[in-house]
């Protein structure tokens, strides 16, 4: 019913607050506790001053090579913040809000980004995926779990989510179309940050919305305004709802823009003008919930100022962390490749701990 | 005569055969507009227009199939797949119909295009930006696979491959892409494919490597050179069709083979050679081969980089250790 009304093809938007936190869809405001609001909106800050210090590190040569989330706050925290724990997220690569939401802990995803695959284990309970780098391709693990899911009545709905660019690829197509056909239990997001690293978004299909994609599927697709944290948790809820009823799967798209370089190796100067930037500045997801925080009296400017200095220093405390934490042990290199190590591997194991010992002082 | 990188002699011989020849096109993703994510393609866009050095969406089976589809009708396709851990969605294109359409043809399309990626770790990049993964491509008939390891060669090969009427792979050292200049003739030369060049001639030892490992093997030699052994070593340049020939004169005359790689061990381009050598120089040999590989395990992200890839000390003690043995 409620997907209904909103026709991707006529490219409606579904929103629930306006640029400056109003609320102008009364009837579609979810009805979330203080307590939850509050907890969205501390993730989201959080993921954005780890974001900001990362840059920093980077620059410093203190952190390797990250795609920054900036931006793209709102369309990871809502829908994160309408699910169970025990639903799952396949991310693509720069999902890190929402993994935090999930439950991957910020010191994970910084030893991610460190270059230690440490970062990939998260804690028993925590149903996340490791990040996704090959475009496309988790799509598919998501309607696996979801079949799994449903034949062995988990009740587990999962998330999963790409770029604009992505939808461009044979496996965007492949997983989403196996998630209508066996009814799955699987909501897939569409972040449309207008670019795929240089590429604008009308470069990557001639289609106008990408939410439009889901007709040829057979399931309902739904343009949302991705930097509308309440619209994404509201559309979320209702995905969910059919996921849950085995109503199948839904194809969401959060239209939102990422503020920062696509990876801290990209430079969008070439590719984008200052305006354009400072635009969708305007519409920025944290800005727009703290108005809306602060206009039901949940918030106000001592609590961010106590929030911002919170948070800056758990974020230095846990870089200070992974920076003396994360480095490698040589095991560690060998010791995952299988769950017994072969003879054959052992073998070379040796051998280089052989060399290391011959070579010393060479 | 003018001096470039090894990325600069690539985009100055795009540019050059796209001007001699206007069948020539250049795509992939990000490589129009913006000229590539390491900007090999710089500037060509705008020389030459969109039609014919272009933008395509994230599909790197569309990217290698439409290049299909172009060289049968008329076109030169060089193709970008933005790193080489990112072939997969375009391999089965390359598996199933680059390597064969001259042979299911029986000659009547042939497929002149080039596939051009970034390979090879050590530059501290994110997951499947490290890989080296030459015998994916070294195992399928119908394909050339070369390697560049100078900024002359770069050229040379570039030229022809693009010359080429068989559809060439064409790996980019990305960790060397401009880690020096080197003279490199402005007008149109061919460096032939299928023919490995004799970098340092030497009488003692053999030793073959390619690719960014290249430098490493030079760096080795060189720290060896107070050391009483004559080394002989190959760039291997083209891994496929592989030129035998010259790694086994060499190996007959030296009686002492190694080959540095660092693409995982079982399986990589060393054992191929170490094969061929025991075919062609076995009664010369005087101490057994060695390979000098990174080991069998996923390529580690950037902490532990150290721990799997090869360098110049480690090829450095294995000369050593090889040319002593008795
Ligand atoms: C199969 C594959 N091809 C190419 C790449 C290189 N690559 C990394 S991110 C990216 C652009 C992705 O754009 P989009 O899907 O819009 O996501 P965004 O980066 O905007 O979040 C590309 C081409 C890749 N990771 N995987
Ligand atoms: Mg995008």
């Amino acid at each position: 019913m409620f997907f209904e009304k909103y026709d991707p093809l006529k490219k409606e938007m579904f929103s629930v607050l306006d640029k400056d936190g109003k609320v102008i869809n009364k009837e579609e405001e979810p009805d979330i506790d203080n307590d939850t609001l509050l907890h969205m909106y501390k993730t989201m800050v959080l993921a954005r001053v780890a974001d900001i210090k990362a840059l920093q590190y980077q620059r410093q040569g203190r952190m390797l090579t990250f795609a920054p989330v900036q931006g793209q706050e709102a369309a990871q925290i809502g829908p994160m913040a309408a699910s169970d724990k025990k639903d799952w997220l396949v991310p693509a690569f720069r999902e890190a809000a929402a993994m935090l939401y999930k439950g991957a802990t910020l010191k994970q995803n910084y030893l991610y980004w460190f270059g230690n695959e440490r970062g990939s284990h998260f804690d028993e309970g925590v149903n996340i995926l490791p990040v996704n780098v090959p475009i496309g391709s988790q799509i598919n693990h998501a309607a696996g779990i979801a079949y799994a899911s449903k034949i062995l009545k988990k009740g587990e709905v999962v998330f999963t989510y790409i770029g604009d660019g992505g939808t461009s690829h044979g496996e965007f197509h492949e997983g989403v179309n196996f998630g209508g056909v066996y009814d799955l239990p699987m909501i897939t997001i569409i972040q449309n940050n207008q670019y795929a690293i240089s590429t604008p978004r009308a470069q990557a299909t001639k289609a106008d919305t990408l939410a439009q994609k889901a007709i040829a599927y057979g399931i309902p697709g739904i343009l949302v305004d991705g930097n509308d944290v309440l619209a994404m948790y509201r559309v979320s809820q209702e995905a969910l709802k059919r996921a849950r009823a085995g109503e199948g799967p839904t194809l969401i798209e959060a239209f939102t823009y990422r503020l920062g370089p696509h990876t801290t190796s990209d430079d969008p100067s070439i590719y984008r003008k200052d305006e354009e930037v400072e635009e969708w500045k305007q519409k920025d997801p944290v800005d727009r919930f703290r108005k809306y925080l602060t206009n039901k009296k949940l918030w106000n400017k001592d609590k961010e100022e106590a929030l911002q200095k919170e948070l800056k220093k758990v974020v230095a405390d846990t870089f200070k962390e992974v920076e003396k934490t994360g480095q490698y042990e040589l095991d560690e290199v060998y010791d995952y490749n299988y769950e017994t190590m072969p003879k054959d591997l052992k073998k070379q194991k040796e051998d280089y701990l052989n060399y290391l010992k011959e070579s010393e002082g060479e | 005569m003018a001096t470039m990188t090894l990325l600069g002699a690539i985009n100055h011989t795009l540019e050059q055969q796209m001007e001699k020849d206007e069948t020539v096109v250049v795509y992939g993703e990000d490589a129009g507009f913006e000229g590539g994510v390491f900007r090999v393609t710089a500037g060509l866009q705008k020389k030459f227009g969109k039609d014919r050095v272009f933008d395509t969406p994230i599909a790197e089976a569309a990217i290698l199939g439409s290049g299909v589809g172009m060289a049968i009708n008329g076109l030169r396709p060089v193709a970008e797949l933005q790193f080489s851990g990112f072939m997969f969605p375009g391999y089965n294109q390359i598996a199933t119909h680059i390597a064969r359409m001259r042979n299911r043809s029986r000659g009547k399309y042939s497929l002149p295009m080039v596939i051009r990626m970034p390979y090879g770790g050590g530059v501290r990049a994110l997951e499947h930006h490290s890989e080296s993964l030459e015998t994916l491509f070294a195992h399928i008939p119908g394909l050339k696979l070369v390697i560049p390891s100078t900024p002359y060669d770069a050229k040379g090969l570039l030229t022809a491959a693009i010359k080429d009427n068989d559809p060439v792979v064409y790996f980019e050292p990305k960790k060397i892409y401009r880690a020096f200049k080197q003279e490199v003739p402005e007008e149109e030369y061919e460096v032939e494919i299928g023919k490995a060049r004799v970098v340092k001639e030497g009488s003692d030892v053999t030793v073959v490597s390619w690719g960014a490992m290249m430098r490493e093997t030079l760096k080795a030699v060189e720290s060896l050179k107070d050391e009483d052994i004559s080394i002989e070593v190959i760039d291997l340049r083209t891994i496929a069709p592989m030129d035998s020939e010259t790694v086994v004169e060499s190996v007959k005359k030296t009686g002492r083979f190694l080959v540095a790689h660092e693409a995982v061990k079982t399986l990589g381009i060393g054992a191929e050679l170490i094969s061929r050598v025991n075919e062609g120089a076995f009664f010369h040999l005087e101490a057994q081969p060695v390979r000098v590989t990174s080991p069998d395990i996923t390529v580690p992200l950037p902490k532990g980089e150290h721990h799997f890839m090869i360098d110049a000390k480690r090829i450095a003690h294995e000369i050593k250790k090889l040319a002593n043995f008795e």
